[in-house]
């Protein structure tokens, strides 16, 4: 399912879907045919634009607050041109299992768009680096600076939804050793601990002060 | 002030004057009844005296716009509108009029010029009715009845009036222009705005005229942040889409052309990059959706430097303040960037009461001057469109502190 005005760019995005082996079951160019479709396919996940007509400001968050409520199934992949952390909070403040917010240009990363997209059709979260970028810069700067680096990075990583394998590849390090890193920074911040990789973001947002 | 047609000639002049005369005659007759009318209750039925103040008071109005009609029909004089009084409805208006000192003078010029003026106007009129009448005696007292017939051919009256309309006559068009142009100066100077009123309403023009320059660039502004994001970079978008499929589905290919999509692809995220970049700084879409606090986090969070952020605007700003805040905080950071040598920056934007304080503040090496460098020129420029006020703090050194002040909403139209 996808819901995009741009046609040159919904026909990309449908490509790259096909080409991951997702069968893609309807197309809308608005919000309102998106809700139409999930409700009549109801489909695993709904890739959504944040800006499309008659508005063209954020129908397409607000259609994704609708979908995850009313049909819980379907996971949402939030596609932006500019992504805002605004969106994706309003978004996370519900619920965040399946729940993606990626910027547009991310589909062009095929390989990493469509682990993305499994990650959040699964149920788990996929968010922009720049969305946590935009988190970080909000927090009182205490407990965030008392990271070292490397637990930053790790931590704006966990925060987008990857697990630690994911962590260990994108840093070029064992798991082992991200596993550590991420102890040491639930240590240093105070986070419940948890298990899945949503529940430990759910973790990150509600300490960067989006959710819960 | 005269008309562009050029003078009008003598008769439509001397028909333009006994016009003005007679409906000058009846305007302020109608004042002068209403003295009348006053004096007899006051005297017999003081209780019904309430009657005709209410009638001079509500009508004032009216005869004021009778008045500014009159003058500018007959006797080519414009007289300026006073400010009109703004509020929701007649009531309201009504009452805020009474409050202001235009309206006193209009009542002064309707009640207390005008009976004067009146008799004045009558006199002329009289005169020029009695010597028109005098010297065209003869042609026409056939018509009076026998016994109002008082002047006789025998007599010798009929030839004595005709003489006096003869010698009258001709000093009567200058003597009514004289009577036009002293009306005029005492109206214009009544009826029309005070210097000072007639200020308030230019600066009251000019700044109407400002905020409308104001919301027509910032309108220019979204209109082609839109046309970019509906046109350039959807397209981009999509052709590194492609090059991205390419690259991940055409896994047989010989490096070289690997090499060549793979370049391609790279170049074509970069130019989407920048091309956000430019379309985020003209004017970002979550600034009108969700207001200052959500659209500043994403320049921060672009700025190669840790920002730091903290907004508390409960009450949003008027659309182009808050488009003045986005830029200066953008433009500040992009300064801090180049020129700062800092290592950290602190972002503070505030509401208390109806203005908008944002402060950068940041640890370089100081020595900013807005004389000096076009970024704060512009800056401050931009703070000054809308009434804010802008301080910098940055000795050599440092650190800097630029702090910029704004009120909350704009005169008018925005």
């Amino acid at each position: 399912m996808i819901a995009e005005d741009s046609v040159l760019l919904r026909i990309g995005v449908v490509k790259v879907l096909e080409t991951a082996g997702f069968e893609v079951v309807a197309e809308a160019d608005d919000a309102e045919g998106l809700l139409r479709a999930v409700e009549e396919h109801r489909p695993d996940i709904a890739v959504v634009d944040v800006r499309m007509p008659p508005g063209f400001t954020d129908e397409g968050v607000r259609a994704a607050l609708v979908i995850r409520k009313q049909w819980p199934d379907t996971a949402v992949l939030m596609l932006s041109q500019y992504v805002e952390e605004r969106y994706a909070a309003e978004l996370l403040a519900t619920n965040t299992s399946g729940v993606g917010y990626l910027l547009k240009q991310r589909v062009a990363d095929v390989e990493e768009f469509i682990e993305a997209l499994r990650r959040v059709a699964a149920g788990g979260t996929a968010l922009d680096p720049q969305v946590v970028a935009q988190l970080l810069v909000r927090r009182p700067s205490d407990p965030v600076g008392r990271l070292t680096e490397r637990e930053r990075e790790v931590l704006a990583l966990m925060a987008e939804g990857r697990s630690n394998a994911g962590i260990a590849v994108q840093l070029v390090v064992s798991e082992s050793a991200v596993a550590k890193h991420i102890n040491n920074i639930l240590a240093k911040l105070d986070l419940p601990r948890a298990e899945g990789d949503h529940r430990r973001v759910l973790a990150v947002l509600r300490f960067l002060g989006v959710s819960g | 002030m005269t008309r562009s047609e050029g003078r009008p000639g003598r008769r439509a002049r001397l028909t333009a004057q006994a016009a003005f005369l007679s409906t000058g005659v009846l305007l302020h007759g109608a004042a002068f009844l209403l003295w009348v009318w006053f004096s007899l209750t006051v005297v017999y039925a003081p209780g019904v005296a309430v009657a005709p103040l209410l009638f001079a008071t509500a009508g004032a109005t009216s005869v004021t716009w009778l008045q500014r009609r009159r003058f500018a029909t007959y006797a080519d004089t414009d007289i300026p509108h006073t400010p009109p009084v703004k509020a929701p409805d007649a009531f309201r208006r009504a009452r805020g009029r009474l409050r202001t000192a235009a309206y006193w003078r209009h009542l002064g010029y309707h009640q207390l010029a005008g009976p004067v003026l009146g008799a004045v106007e009558a006199v002329a009129l009289v005169l020029w009715v009695g010597s028109i009448g005098g010297i065209t005696y003869y042609a026409w007292y056939w018509m009076l009845p026998r016994r109002w017939a008082f002047v006789q051919w025998s007599d010798g009256s009929g030839w004595k009036m005709g003489v006096v309309g003869l010698v009258v006559l001709p000093f009567l068009p200058r003597l009514t222009g004289a009577l036009l142009h002293l009306e005029s100066v005492i109206a214009r100077r009544l009826l029309g705005p005070s210097r000072a009123e007639e200020l308030a309403r230019r600066v009251e023009d000019l700044a109407e005229r400002r905020a409308e320059t104001l919301a027509a660039a910032d309108a220019e502004r979204r209109r082609i942040e839109r046309d970019l994001h509906d046109g350039a970079q959807q397209r981009l978008v999509s052709l590194a889409v492609n090059l991205g499929l390419a690259r991940a589905t055409l896994t047989d290919l010989p490096p070289e052309a690997r090499a060549v999509i793979d370049e391609a692809h790279r170049e074509a995220k970069e130019a989407l990059e920048e091309l956000n970049h430019l379309v985020r700084g003209l004017h970002p879409h979550v600034l009108d959706d969700r207001g200052l606090d959500a659209a500043l986090s994403g320049i921060a969070a672009r700025a190669p430097l840790p920002v730091q952020l903290a907004v508390d605007v409960p009450e949003r700003a008027a659309p182009a303040v808050e488009a003045v805040a986005y830029f200066v905080v953008s433009e500040a950071l992009a300064n801090v960037t180049k020129h700062a040598r800092a290592s950290r920056a602190e972002v503070t934007v505030a509401r208390a009461g109806d203005t908008l304080r944002v402060r950068v503040v940041d640890d370089g090496r100081g020595g900013a001057d807005p004389s000096g460098g076009t970024g704060l020129t512009g800056l401050t420029h931009r703070v000054a469109s809308v009434d804010g006020t802008l301080a910098i703090d940055s000795p050599r050194g440092g650190p800097t502190t630029i702090t910029v002040e704004l009120p909350c909403t704009l005169p008018s139209a925005l």
